[in-house]
């Protein structure tokens, strides 16, 4: 199988709002302009390009096909798309990549949550005949997930608390990201619930952003990278989308898709965590023993850019490598509802 | 041609469709998609838990009102604990996952994976979810229709077509869903004057030379060499496969002839070993869902010269028993769940060489091209499969 | 420096779902006010019934009656509901493991405050008095053991008897969802200048070409395009359709010209209506003209252009455009 390596990542900032439209351009241009100059590349390197993104965060159907604009697509590329958040188009595009189809590769993820009421809109993503139609949006079915845990003594409110703390404090390093700052579990556990137990510090805030990997096979890698992020695991797996059917305290398909990958032995996990306990449950998941440092870019708790943030957690993963942080590093990214479908990254240092 | 060293051997071990029809109110979405991989897992000799890994395509979600179905869907599809991914190219969406689905084995990952599109529009209203206008815009969208046929109007311009050729396709695909259990539409009697009779839609469009709106679902299961060896029955072998974009519209844009489309069909050709497809193909399940599409893509895929794809399908000669015959089983003009259509295609091809397509069976097809197209005439994707892998 | 213009998008549209045997059969006995479950083959009772078990992935052996009443596993607070949702005022959501099942369905509780909802209270549902079989049949659960309330006990947990309901095969599922669309830059200064009666199209640095109505970035080259170019509002049709059929949401009366307009000076058609002539008067090559909406009409929209008429000069040579089809 052929060695291949993420060697570039970039993502736009992580705000509350953009002036843009749904279809991403405005955040790809600066983004792709800043990853070709990272790397030296040019679009017309590129051999594969995969995006991530969904039309109903948009409310336009083919909202992808506007944000190929930003490709610059003529001469015609090899291109395509999933509905997914772009950490499965990175999937994809490495899967490319091992046919040798491609020897370089791009992906990129964007949305503008703000566009919508992104938690309702979500809410369209559970059975279409006996949950959807009761609309139950994304913030209350995690709710009901964390009590589970808090029932179960598996964690407790000022541990997830403390998750929020962290974020915010490691966030102060990451200039894309969109909540940063020095915080106590006290001041936290202080303010209301909004949807109990959750309080507002337990819940990803609503993001606008995009994100862009690029990776490489081979000595193109060596080539382009000083110190390329050489994939060695790459799974992902999904569980039963009956809600009430698995035990939501754990996740047996992040702990599958973990193992598989080789988890084992990271120092440092960006997880894709939309809310606090699933920071819990993930490291569980995953097996990460207390040393593991958890998401220094701040995660998604910091800055959830939908069908970015996956993709983003594999680039910051890898900018651990890039700067010799880290000599062992996992991206994670989760899909639907209370960590359905979980994928995991594994790279490292040579 | 033989594998590059990274790219491990694929074939197609069974297929499976649904009756499409304009509703299937007897099933549900999950009901719909397991009609095509029960009948595509009967083909191949398998059980659901055989496969490895499963790739979903479908069209826009706004078509049901799902987001993200495959997360709904997992269950049905037998992904509990296993990979599963969901592509959305447009209408090419069901090309583009038989696309990914052979990647995933040619990479050598996996030996056995599910490819399935569907799509289950009769929930909704396919042409009001795609005459959706954003704020600002002049809303003439027409669907479709209203954006394909100046295009047709614009070939048969450059090309001086006779305007009866779209006809002829139309009456050539109804006849020869007539001979197909799971096709939508099948009309055995339809004559080129019923069809020049029908109602104009889209000038120069007739009622007759437009695709139906239908619910309906595929499933093809992919497989390596060790698995195409294992089972008793003839495979299709997956020669090459190609995928092309362009924008969907920017200055210079070739909307008769697209670029990224012959771009896409001289990759394939290349990588299957193919120099004269109309001699090398023996039949090519295309994407046509307004008939004067086959000549366009004839053309677009090289069979014929620029400005002379009419003359083959006047000529009869993409009839069955043609020098290539298009659209056996009736096309996109007979069954068109858009998101499955393009997966119809690369699963019909197959049939052919693995000698399944029953009445509509080209005799002899030992080589076969699967296409798909989709969006504003801007995403390609098709296959050579055959009955020997190289 | 000005913002972008935006304006609200609604997605609106009632899904007509058919069921299935399976669900079909659920959903009739909501109307019966009965819940069912489906066993599988683990010997595990799924509520809401298993389409296809997830372990076996075979559809269910037989579907059981559950309940009515349950246990909450777990729950959390709605303080402000959301449209659509099973009530209006704060209730909690709730997963409620019905007597009998083996998994938990999801459904509202109706406790009144967040202090009276506890994991492990007791729960039965409030059926709706108009049943059509949809899991909103279920109004929502209450808390068991309000037995003091007298009719409505007849309409809650209380076991009935079966009454005779056709099979329900079908259910409507609404889906109404707002969104602000967002104008790029480039359209918003196109719009605002259509709102000065101006058409302004925009070249791109990189490839020279006028794009009208401007985008993010040229699709070509991938990069904004920058420069503005007022453009006359003449030119010529490259191509059409006459549309004759109707469509929900149409706003145009059939039959139309559906006409692909290049604008002189500019590299790109765009589409707009064709009026002023019978459908069959208009031609490749027809050189037309803008028809303004009166100037007190004008807002931020390409609709300021009513449409586009013949000028009556001869038809554009073929060789001019044939390059832009």
């Amino acid at each position: 199988m052929r060695d291949v390596a993420v060697i570039g990542f970039a993502e736009a900032p992580n705000v509350r709002q953009t002036d843009g439209t749904t279809n991403g351009v405005e955040m790809l241009v600066p983004i792709f302009r800043q990853i070709f100059d990272q790397t030296g590349l040019t679009r017309e390197d590129v051999g594969f390009w995969c995006s991530g993104s969904s039309d109903y965060l948009a409310g336009r159907a083919f909202s992808f096909v506007s944000a190929v604009d930003a490709i610059g697509a003529f001469p015609p590329v090899m291109e395509s798309h999933v509905e997914m958040d772009a950490a499965f188009a990175l999937y994809e595009a490495w899967v490319k990549v091992l046919t040798g189809e491609a020897d370089i590769a791009l992906a990129y993820g964007f949305g503008k949550s703000s566009a919508g009421d992104l938690r309702r809109v979500l809410a369209l993503q559970l059975d279409p005949y006996v949950l959807a139609p009761l609309w139950p949006d994304s913030i209350s079915i995690a709710a009901l997930q964390a009590r589970l845990g808090l029932d179960k003594g598996l964690w407790t409110e000022r541990a997830m608390a403390e998750v929020a703390v962290r974020s915010r404090a490691a966030a102060a390093s990451n200039p894309d990201a969109q909540l940063s700052g020095a915080v106590t579990a006290d001041e936290l556990l202080a303010r209301p619930f909004v949807a109990d137990p959750l309080r507002a510090h337990d819940c990803a805030p609503v993001t606008d952003g995009a994100a862009v990997v690029i990776i490489a096979a081979g000595d193109r890698a060596s080539d382009l990278c000083e110190r390329p992020a050489w994939i060695t695991g790459f799974e992902h797996r999904i569980d039963s989308g009956q809600l009430g059917a698995r035990d939501l305290t754990s996740s047996a398909s992040a702990a599958s898709a973990g193992a598989a990958a080789g988890a084992s032995g990271v120092e440092v996990a960006e997880l894709h965590a939309p809310f606090t306990h699933q920071e819990l449950i993930l490291t569980g998941a995953l097996e990460l023993p207390d040393a593991t440092r958890i998401s220094p870019s701040g995660g998604a708790l910091a800055g959830n850019a939908m069908f970015a943030a996956g993709l983003a957690r594999i680039g910051h993963a890898a900018r651990q490598i890039f700067s010799g942080s880290a000599g062992r590093a996992l991206g994670h990214a989760t899909s639907g509802p209370a960590l359905q479908q979980n994928l995991v990254c594994v790279m490292e240092a040579r | 041609m033989s594998p590059s060293p990274n790219k491990h051997r694929a074939a197609v071990l069974g297929t499976g469709q649904t009756h499409h029809r304009s509703k299937r109110p007897d099933v549900s979405m999950a009901g719909l998609c397991r009609e095509a991989v029960d009948r595509a897992l009967a083909d191949a000799g398998l059980e659901l838990t055989d496969i490895d890994a499963i790739v979903v395509g479908k069209a826009p979600d706004l078509f049901e009102g799902v987001m993200m179905p495959e997360l709904y869907l997992a269950d049905a599809l037998g992904a509990g604990g296993k990979p599963l991914l969901r592509v959305h190219t447009a209408g090419s969406v069901g090309g583009a996952t038989g696309v990914v689905a052979a990647s995933l084995v040619q990479a050598g990952l996996h030996r056995r994976v599910l490819a399935v599109a569907f799509e289950k529009q009769s929930e909704s209203n396919a042409m009001w979810a795609l005459s959706i206008m954003p704020p600002f815009s002049m809303p003439l969208l027409a669907g479709a229709g209203g954006y394909f046929a100046p295009h047709v109007r614009s070939y048969i311009r450059r090309s001086g077509a006779p305007t009866h050729v779209g006809a002829l396709v139309a009456v050539k695909d109804r006849r020869n869903g007539a001979r197909n259990p799971y096709a939508h539409l099948r009309q055995p009697d339809i004559t080129l004057e019923s069809v020049q009779a029908s109602p104009m839609l889209w000038d120069p469009v007739r009622y007759d030379e437009t695709c139906p709106s239908s619910d309906g679902a595929c499933a093809v299961v992919i497989g390596d060499q060790a698995a195409a060896e294992a089972v008793a029955h003839p495979v299709a072998w997956i020669r090459a496969t190609s995928m092309r974009t362009e924008p969907t519209m920017f200055s210079g844009k070739d909307n008769v002839n697209p670029r990224a489309g012959a771009d896409a069909a001289a990759a394939l050709w290349a990588a299957a070993g193919i120099s004269r497809p109309i001699d090398e193909i023996d039949v090519a399940e295309i994407y046509v869902p307004f008939s004067w599409f086959e000549p366009m893509w004839l053309e677009n895929l090289g069979f014929a010269g620029p400005g002379e794809g009419w003359k083959l399908t006047e000529a009869g000669e993409t009839e069955i028993g043609g020098i290539i015959p298009i659209n056996p089983s009736g096309g996109v003009l007979c069954s068109n769940p858009i998101g499955a259509s393009g997966l119809l295609r690369f699963a019909e091809s197959a049939m052919q060489v693995m000698g399944k397509a029953g009445e509509h069976q080209v005799a002899g097809a030992r080589t076969a091209l699967g296409h798909a197209y989709g969006g504003g005439s801007q995403y390609f994707s098709m296959w050579v499969v055959a009955d020997t892998p190289d | 420096m000005t913002t972008p213009l935006s304006a609200p998008l609604e997605i609106s549209f009632d899904y007509t779902r058919s069921l299935g045997p399976v669900l079909s059969q659920f959903m009739t006995g909501l109307a019966q006010r009965r819940i069912l479950g489906s066993r599988g083959a683990d010997g595990r009772v799924y509520v809401p019934p298993a389409e296809y078990d997830p372990v076996t992935f075979s559809p269910p052996e037989e579907l059981v009656p559950v309940g009515p009443e349950g246990t909450v596993l777990t729950w959390s607070w709605q303080p402000e509901p959301r449209e659509g949702q099973p009530l209006d005022y704060p209730f909690a959501w709730a997963l409620i493991r019905l007597d009998g099942a083996d998994t938990a369905m999801l459904h509202a509780v109706d406790a009144g405050a967040a202090a009276a909802m506890q994991t492990g209270m007791r729960v039965r549902p409030r059926w709706a008095q108009e049943r059509s079989g949809h899991i909103r049949d279920i109004t929502c659960f209450e808390p068991a053991g309000n037995e003091a309330d007298g009719p409505a006990a007849a309409e809650t947990g209380a076991v009935v008897p079966e009454e005779n309901r056709d099979a329900v095969t079908m259910i409507t599922t609404p889906v109404r969802l707002r969104y602000q669309h967002t104008a790029s830059a480039e359209e918003s200064r196109y719009l605002r200048a259509l709102k000065e009666g101006k058409v302004i199209g925009q070249r791109c640095p990189a490839c020279g070409k006028v794009y009208v109505p401007p985008r993010g970035a040229c699709p070509v080259d991938g990069v904004p395009t920058t420069t503005d170019v007022e453009l006359p509002d003449t030119g010529i049709v490259t191509t059409f359709c006459v549309v004759n059929v109707p469509f929900q949401g149409q706003r145009i009366p059939s039959p139309y010209v559906a006409a692909s307009v290049l604008l002189d000076g500019a590299d790109i058609a765009f589409q707009h209506l064709i009026l002023g002539c019978e459908p069959d008067e208009v031609r490749m090559g027809l050189r037309v003209r803008a028809v303004w909406k009166p100037p007190e009409e004008w807002g931020t929209t390409s609709e300021n252009i009513s449409h586009f008429e013949p000028t009556g000069e001869p038809d554009a040579p073929y060789e001019s455009y044939a390059r832009h089809l």
